[in-house]
């Protein structure tokens, strides 16, 4: 064995090698096949972050579409829905550069907003039923249709289909629920050397 | 007795200077009837009260006017007599100065009231029966939050109490609304904490914690617990010692988990102002209509507490304590360090407003403007929940919440120690509150897309299944059709002089086979001339099919899959055209052979099945045509009786629906009656005695409409009624009859008799 790898040092090396590439190729192959990954768990990862709006904005079908597509490599500013924060947390999770809205693919709206059917006008049709990508319109053929509030994620597919323009896309109003404390404005912004340049309409805090 | 327990001391707090004196000059006052009551259906925290009354209506002082919505609700009373103006979105205490629903009544000074109903012993009586009237009278934690009394008095099963503490702490600046509560209705807030111990099966201790700068309110405690397991225990005085996790930990050394409630670590706490309106609750049945309230601020004549009516606008108390609008800072409802602005002064008094603090420019400046943070630690000195509010602030400026969830920013009471000690002025409670309403507001956003996510890919899910099946179904279809082809392909090779006639009747629906049958067999001339008109038929659609491929040819403009269609289509037409021509050839062949036995036997055959039918079935049709009429009929005038007895103007319909189904169920009869002799392959005596049956009970039933409509409504009912009695013995005859007997269908009978007794019942009330 000593003498063979002695005479012959090409040969027993390549055939070392050789054997050594056969044995941690089955090895990673019996990997492959038994530690097999269903879908890229990155892409749940951006659809995790994706606002569920299903709105086609970015030219994609869908939330998850997009999310494979960035995956694959597409631009991550193509959601207007989620404005800056989803871009800012796609950025982060992808680490890159977080780039600002592509205006290409409609602007960021300040207010939420829902679909609301005028009902008188409504005539029965169903092709907003059909175009609601969740579900959240009910009715049926020749019967007044209605939006659910509460499951409509403002898309505005619906509004496009209806053949007498009876939807309207109007902003949520805020609820007493819903209503938050607003962050106070920083010190380093609100600069006022002396107390007196203090505005007079302040309705002031209670602590 | 209370000073042998010991207590222990809660980490951070700050002294400020409590200016509880100016409230407790005057004795607890009353306040006048004013002239408006707002009642929010929402005074607690949990789901709005569901309003039980209308606009118009008059209530009585304590009537239910909106009752709980789910377990997590209070229930709203009327504080008077009155009359409801309106309900409707109005003005609520509420930092963000919105509106939501509230009931408003305008209080007609009798106050009268509903009758209440005491419970004198109520420490035998049952723990259910107790919890059912704290809950009638909606009670909810008068502290501050709000939180409906019964819920907390409802343990999970898993949750041991070993301690009961009453808060009679206060430790905010300024209210005395529990401390006069306490010197005044000691022995109600010891009566109410052992009712409270009674419900958690009489927990190990049963503490009263009450800061040492309160030693009226102490002595008085201690008076009426004396000789009572009730232990009234002093502490010293520090700001916020008040919060219940601080008190728990003040009072028994173990501090709350992160993100749990008392419970887990076994203790119960509730503020004694609960524990009083408990005691009234349960003991006079008294609802929740009124509470005591600190009205105090340099800005008022008078400073003193006064038991409030809940729904009384917070400018009529101020009017009547001398309110100089000029000299206010501002409006604050609850202490200075944790209470709120009112961006208003016309929102009402609610079961949580324990004190309305008026003060003067001097007493509570407007805050001085923030400065930069100079990292001293005060804050964190300060904080009673050992929390890093500098590291806090930083994050919530950085906007980073996974940071400030990290750091635990919703074990932050709102304390406002922090703010309190801060040498640049920040507001950081206010930093914190934004950033939790952020976070809170984050996670239902969360929530919402992952359900709309759910939601649409549901929808993927079932157009694609939906897809799916009309495939399946088209599938399926054309192998049908692949088979009906083989089929008759057999058949064709089988041979044809026996097969052609007998596959047409078979196939033939049973109608065109009684046709047949009856209109004797078809002339071989009236076939041959079908399948005559079978040929040209396939011809012309063959052409037809043909015609639109050579028209669009020349323009080019057909697509490839259009192409294959049309030659799909001409293929089949002139399949069709060769078939006709092949049978018609078939036809005539075989009718220059002369017809055979074989050929005429299955014929036959159909005719007699046909037949058989025919005679058949339109007895029984109409017969079960017949039954099914009686039944409507009987409905019918039920519902005509009924509807002239409510004097519903749809009775004359209903009438003319009687007497038409009377005029049908008469000729069908008349029908059967002719069809009836005619049967004779089936001339059963039973069908005829059924049929004889069936006309009694027409006549009958045409006596009984005819006697009717001639009736008023009133014998009509009494009618109803004696028939209904009639039917009634009859059906508990039968009853008794299946009981003796151990019949199967005793239930059935029995529900009937049962139903029967409602009727009568309902008509016997009318």
């Amino acid at each position: 064995m000593l003498e063979l790898i002695a005479q012959h040092p090409v040969v027993s090396s390549l055939i070392a090698l050789i054997g050594l590439a056969l044995i941690f190729g089955a090895v990673l192959g019996y990997a492959a096949v038994r530690f097999k990954l269903e879908g890229d768990p990155i892409v749940q990862q951006i659809d995790d972050l994706l606002p569920q709006t299903q709105c086609g904005q970015c030219g994609y079908p869908g939330c998850r579409p997009y999310a494979q597509a960035i995956a694959n490599g597409d631009a991550i500013n193509k959601c207007p829905p989620g404005g800056q924060p989803t871009i800012n947390a796609l950025a982060d999770l992808l680490d890159v550069e977080a780039p600002s809205l592509d205006a290409e693919h409609g602007e960021e709206s300040e207010v939420k907003k829902v679909a609301y059917i005028r009902e008188d006008e409504c005539i029965g049709c169903t092709k907003c039923i059909q175009a609601c990508p969740v579900d959240a319109i009910i009715g049926a053929a020749k019967q007044m249709h209605t939006v659910v509030i509460d499951e409509c994620t403002g898309c505005d597919l619906c509004v496009e289909p209806c053949p007498v323009d009876c939807i309207d896309m109007v902003p949520l109003e805020p609820t007493i629920k819903e209503w938050k404390w607003q962050k106070p404005v920083p010190a380093e912004q609100a600069v006022q050397l002396i107390a007196t340049d203090r505005d007079s309409g302040d309705t002031g805090r209670a602590a | 007795m209370g000073s042998l327990i010991k207590t222990w001391e809660i980490p951070g707090g700050v002294h400020p200077p409590e200016n509880k004196a100016q409230s407790l000059q005057l004795p607890l006052g009353k306040m006048p009837l004013p002239p408006t009551l707002f009642l929010p259906l929402n005074q607690h925290i949990g789901t709005p009260a569901k309003p039980v009354v209308e606009v118009g209506d008059r209530v009585l002082g304590g009537q239910l006017i909106a009752d709980a919505e789910g377990v997590f609700s209070a229930r709203v009373h009327a504080p008077t007599s009155g009359k409801v103006s309106d309900i409707k979105d109005s003005l609520v205490p509420h930092p963000s100065g919105m509106s939501a629903p509230c009931i408003i009544i305008e209080p007609d000074g009798a106050d009268e009231w509903v009758e209440l109903h005491p419970l004198e012993d109520y420490l035998s009586a049952d723990k259910s029966e107790l919890l059912s009237r704290i809950r009638a009278a909606g009670i909810a934690g008068l502290g501050g939050a709000g939180f409906p009394t019964s819920v907390k008095l409802n343990p999970r099963a898993d949750h041991s109490i070993d301690t009961l503490i009453l808060n009679g702490t206060e430790c905010e600046p300024y209210i005395t609304a529990d401390d006069v509560l306490m010197q005044t209705r000691a022995d109600e807030v010891i009566a109410g904490s052992l009712l409270l111990a009674k419900l958690l099966d009489y927990p190990e201790h049963i503490l009263v914690g009450v800061e040492d700068n309160k030693p009226e309110a102490i002595a008085a405690l201690q008076k009426a617990a004396a000789g009572t397991e009730v232990q009234v225990v002093p502490f010293p005085t520090k700001y916020p010692s008040g919060g219940e996790k601080q008190l728990i930990q003040i009072l028994t050394g173990r501090e709350v988990p992160s993100g749990q409630i008392p419970a887990t670590i076994g203790v119960v706490c509730q503020n004694v102002g609960t524990a009083a309106s408990v005691y009234r609750a349960v003991r006079f049945g008294e609802p929740l209509v009124s509470r005591i309230t600190t009205v105090v601020g340099e800005a008022l004549q008078t400073q003193r507490n006064v038991e409030v009516l809940l729904g009384t606008p917070i400018d009529y108390l101020l009017e009547q304590h001398g309110f100089d609008a000029q000299r206010a800072s501002r409006l604050v409802m609850g202490g200075p360090m944790m209470g709120f602005s009112l961006p208003d002064a016309s929102v009402p008094v609610i079961k949580t407003t324990n004190c309305i603090l008026a003060p003067s420019k001097v007493e509570l400046p407007p805050p001085a403007p923030a400065q930069a943070c100079i990292r001293c630690g005060l804050c964190a000195e300060a904080c009673p929940a050992s929390l890093l509010p500098q590291q806090l602030f930083w994050y919530a400026q950085a906007e980073d919440y996974e940071k400030l969830e990290s750091h635990n920013l919703f074990d932050c009471i709102e304390c406002g120690a922090c703010s309190y000690v801060c040498p640049s002025n920040i507001p950081l409670v206010q930093y914190y509150r934004a950033a939790k309403g952020t976070i809170r507001h984050q996670q239902q956003e969360k929530e919402k897309s992952d359900r709309a996510r759910r939601r649409f890919e549901f929808r993927q899910e079932r157009i694609a299944k939906e897809e799916a099946e009309k495939e399946a179904k088209r599938a399926a279809r054309k192998q049908a059709a692949e088979e009906a082809k083989r089929k008759l392909a057999e058949q064709k090779s089988a041979p044809v002089a026996e097969q052609a006639p007998a596959a047409d009747s078979e196939l033939r629906p049973v109608s065109t086979a009684q046709a047949q049958a009856t209109g004797g067999q078809p002339s071989r001339a009236v076939q041959q001339a079908k399948l005559e008109r079978n040929l040209v038929a396939a011809q012309s659609s063959l052409t037809k099919a043909r015609e639109p491929l050579t028209a669009n040819e020349p323009g080019g403009t057909v697509s490839q899959e259009q192409l294959d269609k049309q030659q799909a289509r001409i293929k089949q037409a002139e399949l069709k055209v060769r078939e006709a021509e092949k049978k018609l050839q078939q036809f005539q062949a075989s009718s220059d052979t002369p017809t055979t036995t074989q050929e005429q036997d299955p014929v036959a055959a159909a005719i007699a099945r046909a037949r058989a039918k025919v005679n058949q079935s339109p007895e029984e049709k109409l017969r079960s045509s017949l039954e099914s009429l009686y039944k409507r009929l009987s409905k019918a005038e039920e519902k005509a009786a009924e509807a002239r007895a409510e004097g519903s103007d749809k009775a004359d319909a209903l009438q003319q629906g009687v007497d038409k189904l009377k005029e049908k169920i008469a000729t069908s009869q008349k029908e059967l009656d002719e069809l009836a002799p005619s049967t004779v392959a089936q001339p059963s005596s039973a069908s005829r005695s059924d049929a004889d049956h069936a006309s009694l009970a027409i006549e009958k039933a045409k006596a009984k409409a005819a006697a009717m409509a001639t009736m008023s409504a009133e014998d009509k009912l009494r009618n109803q009624i004696e028939s209904l009695k009639a039917r009634l013995e009859k059906a508990q005859e039968r009853l008794a009859k299946a009981e003796a007997e151990g019949d199967e269908n005793v239930e059935a009978f029995r529900t009937g008799v049962s139903k029967l007794e409602d009727k009568l019942q309902q008509l016997n009330n009318r």
